[in-house]
């Protein structure tokens, strides 16, 4: 590991203890009840103690996540390419895909639970509908976004559509595509909290956003801010997992690899 | 040392390029080019000269049969570059920058002409290779384009056009982005190129040295509209070196385009006026 790395690693590591100490001095030092705000201390021990309880919700929570964003990528894939394909397909649809991004999903959740029987299909379904829209953007946005030489280069040559989609335009769309994943991963995220936050109401699911309900009810405030913690790490083990995703693909040539690890 | 002389047979074999009348007007009602007759005989090394927006390179786009003009016709070795016949072993383009693949090394980069023409691995290699070599790059075959400089990127454009083994080869001001010394190094090697692979040349410039110094005719053009002005002839036997750039000759063939391009831009402003 070079000193840059180091750094990049250890700075918000640092931020991160101060402001833990701080939180920690403050509870004790002013008697702050625990009911209100609980120390960082009591959270940990929390964490431990109800592990079992929270570590089962955080894995439902993962799978929808997880199961969305897959859904996300695969439909969102294929509607760039259609609209790619042809500027009719295109136009006609854009509007509808800008309406999914704009509609509230706290709206239409209770719809999507009523509609759909089981309880992880609904949440996925939601986690979807907020995470879908970066990726067809991003991703139409890319297939476009083709060296004009190049593109006279491949007609010169007599290139078909497929040689011409596979050699270029896929290869050209790879740097926009995982800008909208890094996105996406997070919104689907928050589409399977928030949707369980919805769902949860109803009486089913058990993941963290449940949990959260649940300890909100019985005054459990430690078991929240617990369930919160959890949710936060895995929000920034999400972004970090697709930041070394794209490195690795995009690794030997494109710029915003290679400035992150060379600078 | 030096270019090969226009003899009188070259003038009876048929014509590389021949551009008949070719025009090219926008829908919008833009003239970016007033009917042009221009015939390339084989062999030659024609520079199309002017500033910008005197539609040079609209000229050289309707060669490479990525434009279509609005009038007039054109053949390339008797083919019109509309039909899907128009091969890619006749004709190669080289554009203003490298516009190589960033994602693929040098070699994959040379070798997709081939490729897309599904050209079989081994011989495709071998042909990398041998325009690797002629332009000096067998040494970077693996690395990646953004490792390069931009004077050797734009080599590896070159071996990407020569690896077809083109008899024509366009180039659209392929040295405009590089700095003079890199620029002259270039112009040497295209040079050299030509001569040994007996190429036919449409290179655009707009700039009167590089001008003189590569062609044997250089087409004078000027802007709005866009019009061919002057046709001048380089003596074909001047050797084309460092001495070649300080004579006199050399002076006074920029002199005399310098004062075609002037005369066609005073009386575009009196066209205006």
């Amino acid at each position: 590991m070079t000193r840059d790395q180091l750094q990049r690693v250890l700075l918000p590591l640092v931020v991160a203890l101060v402001l833990i100490a701080l939180w920690q001095w403050w509870v004790v030092a002013y008697d702050i009840p625990q009911f209100l705000v609980p120390s960082p201390l009591v959270v940990a021990q929390t964490l431990v103690n109800d592990w079992a309880l929270l570590g089962a919700a955080l894995l439902v929570t993962l799978k929808v996540t997880f199961l969305s964003l897959i859904c996300s990528v695969l439909l969102g894939v294929a509607i760039a390419f259609a609209f790619v394909q042809s500027k009719w397909i295109e136009t006609a649809f854009f509007p509808y895909a800008v309406l999914l991004q704009v509609t509230p999903i706290v709206a239409i959740a209770p719809l999507i639970i009523i509609w759909v029987r089981s309880p992880t299909a609904s949440l996925v379904i939601c986690a979807t509908l907020v995470a879908l829209f970066p990726i067809i953007a991003n991703t139409t946005l890319g297939l476009r976004s083709v060296n004009p030489g190049l593109q006279s280069l491949f007609r010169m040559n007599r290139a078909t559509r497929w040689q011409t989609l596979v050699r270029l335009r896929i290869p050209s769309a790879l740097p926009y595509f995982f800008g909208g994943l890094r996105i996406s991963s997070g919104l689907a995220l928050i589409g399977a909290v928030v949707a369980e936050f919805v769902a949860g109401t109803g009486g089913t699911g058990t993941g963290l956003a449940y949990q959260i309900l649940q300890s909100g009810y019985q005054l459990n405030i430690p078991r929240m801010f617990a369930a919160l913690a959890l949710i936060t790490a895995t929000g920034v083990a999400l972004f970090a997992l697709m930041g070394a995703l794209s490195n690795w693909a995009l690794g030997s040539w494109h710029e915003s690899a290679l400035t992150q690890s060379e600078s | 040392m030096t270019t090969e002389p226009l003899t009188a047979a070259a003038n009876d074999t048929p014509p590389a390029v021949s551009i008949d009348a070719a025009e090219k007007t926008y829908p919008n009602g833009t003239r970016a080019l007033l009917p042009v007759n221009l015939t390339v005989r084989p062999g030659e090394f024609v520079t199309l000269l002017g500033p910008s927006g005197c539609g040079k390179s609209t000229l050289l786009n309707m060669v490479a049969g990525l434009l279509a003009p609005s009038a007039g016709a054109i053949s390339v070795w008797g083919e019109s570059p509309n039909a899907r016949a128009y091969s890619a072993q006749r004709l190669s383009f080289v554009f203003q920058e490298a516009t190589l693949m960033p994602w693929a090394r040098v070699a994959a980069n040379v070798r997709l002409p081939l490729d897309l023409q599904d050209v079989q691995r081994a011989t495709a290699d071998d042909r990398v290779s041998a325009a690797l070599k002629l332009v000096g790059l067998e040494k970077f075959a693996e690395s990646y384009p953004r490792e390069l400089s931009g004077g050797m990127q734009m080599r590896a454009s070159i071996a990407r056009s020569l690896v077809t083994d083109p008899s024509l080869l366009l180039m659209d001001e392929p040295f405009g982005a590089l700095d003079e010394i890199t620029r002259n190094r270039l112009d040497d090697e295209l040079l050299a190129l030509w001569r040994s692979k007996g190429l036919t040349v449409i290179f655009v410039t707009h700039s009167i040295h590089e001008a003189v110094y590569l062609s044997s005719r250089v087409v004078v053009m000027a802007a709005r509209p866009g019009r061919v002005v002057e046709e001048v002839f380089i003596a074909p036997n001047t050797p084309r070196d460092e001495s070649f750039r300080v004579s006199t000759e050399f002076a006074a063939y920029a002199k005399k385009l310098q004062e075609s391009l002037l005369r066609a831009s005073a009386n575009a402003n009196e066209a205006l006026a």
